[in-house]
């Protein structure tokens, strides 16, 4: 499903935003940019909250709004979820979930409250009232009736953010394997790279009102530029399947040619693939794979690229056995102490610790 | 006490029917407007919001001055509905209650408008998004997450146009059954120096105007620890 997107806005003398673009809408589109660059002024234009004179927005085949013609939000089956808590006070949590369910015809529900309350672990919340929940319920519950109207399009505005960092941990997941399960595509706004890392399939990168480029999350962090990376430099993403924790409570993770070992519990193993990431400057590089050492993931890569240095740092891509890149920080001198060089066969420790789940 | 009589009886029919018709208009009236005046962006909201409120400042001398003379049989209004076969609109029971509607307009619009704003534009844009159209928006989620606002708002303008004296005075005079309103009556009384008769009214719109606003004051305050 393409989403085509076409607008010039300008306000308040020194804001403009411009945007003629379309992309594919599948799995999680994330929105990022620095606050006040437009993202949500796009996503509120994409939802039909902001009505920009002379904007054409298309979803598919239907054409949104176009010239005079102008498809009014309940019409655009569209499911929106907020930053701040956005319940109807004055209704129950279960009456909050059914409110757009009961007015969503009956041949197109395809969600219903069972499994949308089981998958976001609400069920034991339908009765209480909206004050007697804590954010991260509030979210879910947010997360839940938008679901419920069997969206065509899921919008979320920074669904996080006003959340602290325990509850965005809890949040996370749910958020996943939503996306995963409902087969409804999603437009997430954010400012936080993690956030975006973890979750998107395609990164819409905008700045000062422009799309700078639109490219998938595997592109982005390949690219020794990549606006993701922040002051913590750069992320690997790692897809595979987390297994059950052995006796240590250790989980295995990925296939076997490429099994790392991540300590954590909470999140549920699957055949759903998880997402992990390695920060580059937690990866070390060894020519031989050393025995007696506390580093616990050692895996097998070859040299794919090495970025020129900066502050006599290098990043190095690295491919695993099992076809996903892996970068590296290390010095200058190590590069050339290594004798380091594209399609070079080594190995790659990752402290099983610094793994961030 | 003195007893009410068949005077006393007709002048409360008629300021009860007065004051109901009225809230029921003006409510009807000022929720758009409100809305308006509280979510639009046009420039023309301060002067409407102006021509609102010019009740609470003029003399309701003035206010009936010129409703006397559009209103009346040589004004823009009046002459229009007596060539159109009806009866101009001074000193009649329609004629004063067009005058209530004006003069009340801001005891129900400005706590609407109130109302409207602190609501903010989240609970509807929800209620869009789950597919909500304006009228089940207006009935679902606006009037429940307002009605305190809509509380105030009706028994203000009840309680106000009760209190209603200068602009009956000016454009509806004082027939019995017609434009006789209680505060006229009183003021009837007190000219023939019934004093007995003025008390007894007296008293009773002292007593309905404190209940109401007691009321309207709690109301507020309970809704407003209810409100989340």
């Amino acid at each position: 499903m393409m989403l085509r997107i076409q607008a010039h806005l300008r306000y308040g003398g020194d804001f403009e935003l411009r945007v003629d673009h379309e992309w594919p809408l599948e799995g999680v589109t994330g929105l990022f940019g620095r606050s006040g660059c437009g993202k949500t002024t796009l996503l509120r234009l994409i939802a039909g909250l902001e009505r920009i004179r002379g904007a054409a927005v298309s979803f598919g085949d239907q054409q949104w709004q176009q010239g005079r013609q102008f498809v009014p939000l309940h019409r655009r089956g569209i499911g929106l979820v907020f930053q701040e808590h956005s319940l109807l006070p004055h209704l129950s949590v279960q009456d909050n979930l059914l409110y757009g369910y009961k007015r969503t015809p009956a041949r197109l529900r395809r969600l219903h409250l069972p499994e949308v309350s089981a998958m976001l672990g609400i069920e034991e919340l339908l009765g209480r009232r909206i004050d007697q929940l804590s954010g991260g319920q509030r979210q879910r519950v947010s997360l839940g009736r938008a679901l419920l109207i069997s969206p065509q399009l899921l919008l979320l505005d920074e669904p996080m953010a006003a959340l602290d960092t325990q509850t965005r941990r809890e949040i996370m997941p749910f958020l996943g394997r939503m996306a995963a399960e409902s087969g409804v595509p999603i437009i997430m706004v954010s400012h936080s790279p993690d956030e975006i890392e973890r979750l998107a399939d395609r990164i819409v990168f905008l700045q000062d009102g422009l799309i700078q480029r639109i490219e998938t999350l595997h592109e982005s962090l390949a690219r020794p530029d990549s606006p993701l990376f922040d002051d913590a430099g750069a992320v690997s993403v790692l897809e595979g399947a987390l297994g059950e924790a052995g006796e240590d409570g250790v989980r295995p993770f990925g296939p076997p040619e490429a099994r790392l070992w991540i300590p954590r519990a909470g999140q549920a193993s699957g055949s759903r693939p998880t997402r992990i990431l390695i920060r580059a400057r937690d990866v070390s590089l060894s020519l031989v794979d050393p025995h007696h050492i506390s580093i616990q993931n050692h895996l097998p890569v070859t040299i794919e690229r090495i970025d020129p240095p900066a502050d006599s740092r290098c990043v190095v891509a690295c491919r695993t056995a099992d076809g996903q890149l892996v970068l590296a920080e290390v010095t200058s001198r190590a590069v050339s102490q290594l004798g380091l060089e594209t399609g070079k066969s080594l190995y790659m420790l990752i402290k099983s610790v610094a793994l961030l789940g | 006490m003195y007893a009410l009589g068949p005077a006393e009886w007709q002048a409360i029919d008629v300021t009860l029917r007065l004051c109901l018709y009225t809230t029921i208009i003006l409510l009807l009236l000022a929720t758009p407007l409100a809305w308006w005046l509280a979510k639009g962006r046009s420039r023309g909201r301060n002067v409407v919001q102006a021509i609102v409120s010019l009740p609470l400042v003029l003399p309701p001398t003035v206010l009936g001055f010129y409703l006397l003379v559009v209103m009346g049989p040589r004004g823009i209004v009046g002459k229009t509905l007596q060539d159109l076969g009806f009866h101009h609109l001074a000193f009649s029971f329609e004629g004063i209650l067009m005058a209530s509607i004006l003069y009340s307009m801001p005891f129900a619009v400005q706590p609407l408008t109130e109302a409207f704003s602190n609501l903010g534009r989240r609970p509807v844009e929800v209620a869009s998004s789950l597919g909500a159209g304006a009228l089940d928006r207006f009935r679902t989620v606006i009037f429940p997450l307002t009605r305190s606002g809509f509380v105030v708002a009706a028994t203000l303008t009840f309680a106000h146009t009760m209190g209603e004296f200068g602009v009956i005075l000016m454009l509806g005079g004082s027939i019995p059954g017609e434009t006789k309103v209680l505060s006229v009556l009183i003021y009837d009384h007190v000219e023939a120096m019934n004093y007995e008769a003025a008390h007894s009214l007296s008293l009773l719109l002292l007593i309905f105007a404190f209940t109401t606003l007691f009321v309207v004051y709690s109301l507020t305050r309970r809704f407003q620890v209810v409100r989340v």
